[in-house]
């Protein structure tokens, strides 16, 4: 048992405290601690992911109890792949709030960070579905705290809309895993699908009910149409960076469904078969039309990132929908470009807002360092439409290569096509109106709103403008290196979808053996 | 017992959601109390409805017990609701305090203060 799976979760438990409780006057301090935190948390990460590139489902048990009874944490290459993603993203995210200074506009961001860090790893490496909950709950109410961060009259209200969205659908959650419970008699998810598979169709109904809320629950997390419509409020109201890390929380939903609709109820269970896709497919078409439609109409900067950032989703989902290995190799290579790509967009637009008015979209004073700003834009608003060269134009392209069943192959290259054409041209309306038509106006005349135009001289430091970089960065890394990458992406599909391997890594095969059915029938039913 | 517990899970379920759908902060508040009040029944019904059984397994032959599990998640599920709830209150409060409005639904992509204008 390797005890390395535990520490992306424990160091950020350990140092949030830390952070909040010793630190909380110092924010030089908690700056440093927080800064070496996230680079080991990132190194960690780098060594699972390694470890985790053998192929094996590596497993850890709390309290070293077995499987069903015990909470495990589960390593496998999808979990180590998401935690990178998640680790190289806070540090990113992390740098640029500390050279911006957002981290000081209010308390406690620190400690909110690395708790928001743990609910994240937690979520990708727990083999548990009421674990998963937990899990959700603690990413979430870190979320809320960091959704506020720095306060406001819109951020507060936006904050009460979302908390109210994710308390509902942490509620939804609950029902759904008490369904679970009730008809299958466990909530640990590889020894669901054991139970699950026993399940013949016609008795089927309520696991199906339960796999239908669950999926309800992350589609909320992953802004699935019809539940999208918190999430364009939300990000536009967050501040900037907390924005980009909330580009890895709908991700979160994205893999929840990918792992527990996989495994659980995935392909060849009688009783659940094809019922996810039914729906999310659907769902997924009209979110990518949402999040176009969205980008196009958008009168501000961040709701107009927030959309496309709906928008990738919909294309995310349109691959998982497939449950097909070939799909899901697409799928997890757009994830961890739109990710990135999401992210560099707002910390970009959170430079250029901070230099400007408002984020209307409208000509106002070209700021200083146009140029640069423009530059930055153009790179991540061509990675976010799926322009080449960046790694947007290979996921899409993965994506269309992967869908072309004669069903669905008009459905999909359409939205995708026709989404990616909106996209491109509220991305260019906007960085045209920002960046060139700004250069028409002459700079005095603003000049009678002092106190809003003074940052609007004040050059951006190389520290400020490299998290932007970096992004991009991986961006053009993620389209360079996309034969490696893809490559290890395909082996990650296969061990997804190698479900007999994940169960018995998980539940010893002569303990599956030994124990049939030990909650279900319990003699307690004819106690009343 | 069973139509007892199934109509009380109904009724508080049918309440929340109603109250939820006020879209007004302290409406949904309470909305949300009861969803969770629900909920948690609910999760404690499924481990089957039993009476006078203890949660433990007894080691004199063949007595019957309870299924514990559902009375540990839902000890769970009560403290994060209520800590949610706390949030939310707070949270709820000093939107109230800072905009004057206790409405919950915002236009997503309004000006900042055109939200104020649509309210009128």
């Amino acid at each position: 048992m390797m005890h390395w799976i535990i520490v992306p979760v424990l160091l950020p438990a350990l140092l949030a405290p830390i952070l909040g409780f010793i630190m909380r006057y110092d924010i030089t301090l908690a700056r440093v601690f927080s800064t070496v935190g996230t680079v080991v948390l990132l190194a960690v990460a780098l060594g699972l992911a390694v470890a985790a590139a053998d192929g094996q489902t590596h497993v850890y048990r709390l309290g070293d109890w077995p499987a069903p009874f015990g909470i495990v944490l589960v390593l496998d290459r999808l979990s180590a792949l998401m935690v990178l993603l998640t680790a190289s993203l806070a540090l990113i995210v992390l740098v640029h709030a500390i050279a911006t200074g957002w981290d000081a506009r209010g308390r406690h961001f620190h400690a909110l960070f690395q708790f928001q860090l743990m609910g994240i790893c937690g979520a990708f490496l727990t083999g548990d579905a009421f674990n998963l909950f937990v899990f959700f709950e603690v990413l979430l109410i870190a979320s809320y705290g960091l959704m506020i961060h720095a306060g406001g009259r819109g951020r507060l209200r936006a904050g009460v809309q979302y908390v109210v969205m994710n308390l509902a659908g942490s509620t939804l959650f609950l029902f759904a895993l008490g369904t679970l419970y009730a008809s299958t008699g466990t909530l640990n998810i590889a020894d669901m699908a054991v139970r699950i598979a026993e399940i013949p169709a016609e008795e089927a109904a309520l696991v199906r009910v339960a796999a239908v809320l669950l999926m309800i629950v992350f589609a909320v997390k992953a802004a699935l149409f019809p539940v999208q419509f918190w999430l364009p409020a939300t990000y536009a109201n967050a501040p900037a960076p907390v924005a980009a890390l909330f580009a890895i929380m709908t991700k979160v939903g994205a893999y929840a469904i990918l792992r527990v609709h996989t495994i659980s109820f995935g392909p060849g269970m009688p009783g659940t078969e094809g019922l996810a896709d039914t729906w999310l497919f659907p769902a997924a078409i009209v979110t990518i039309a949402v999040g176009a439609f969205g980008v196009l109409g958008a009168r501000r900067l961040m709701p107009l990132i927030a959309f496309s950032v709906v928008g990738s989703m919909g294309t995310l989902l349109v691959a998982v929908a497939d449950f097909t290995p070939d799909a899901t190799t697409a799928a997890l290579y757009y994830m961890v470009h739109s990710t990135f790509a999401g992210a560099c967009l707002f910390l970009v637009a959170d430079l250029v807002i901070s230099r400007r008015p408002s984020d209307r979209l409208t000509p106002m004073p070209a700021t200083v360092q146009n140029g640069l700003f423009a530059s930055l834009f153009f790179a991540a608003a061509i990675a976010m439409a799926g322009m080449p060269p960046l790694s947007g134009f290979l996921g899409k392209l993965l994506v269309l290569d992967a869908l072309r069943e004669p069903g669905s192959i008009i459905w999909v290259w359409t939205a995708i096509l026709a989404g990616s054409f909106l996209t491109i041209v509220g991305f260019a309306r906007a960085g045209s109106l920002l960046f060139w038509r700004s250069t028409a106006i002459p700079l005095p005349i603003p000049m009678q709103h002092d106190p809003r135009t003074t940052g609007q001289f004040t050059r951006a430091t190389p520290m400020q403008v490299a998290p932007s970089i970096a992004a991009i960065g991986v961006l053009a890394a993620l389209s360079v290196f996309a034969g490696p990458i893809t490559g290890y992406l395909e082996d990650t599909s296969e061990q997804l979808f190698d479900r007999e391997s994940y169960i018995a890594a998980v539940l010893q095969p002569e303990e599956v053996e030994a124990q049939p059915e030990s909650a279900e029938d319990l003699p307690a039913v004819e106690g009343n | 017992m069973e139509f007892v517990v199934a109509s009380a899970v109904g009724v508080l379920t049918a309440g929340g959601v109603y109250l939820m759908l006020r879209l007004r902060t302290f409406p949904v508040i309470l909305g949300l109390a009861l969803l969770s009040y629900a909920v948690n029944v609910f999760i404690f019904a499924s481990g089957r409805l039993v009476i006078n059984q203890p949660p433990i397994l007894s080691p004199y032959g063949e007595a019957s017990y309870t299924d514990p599990l559902p009375q540990a998640l839902v000890l769970t599920a009560i403290v994060i609701s209520f800590g949610m709830t706390a949030v939310l209150v707070m949270v709820g409060l000093s939107a109230f305090l800072e905009s004057g409005d206790d409405r919950i639904n915002i236009d997503g992509d309004g000006p900042e203060g055109d939200a104020e204008e649509d309210a009128q």
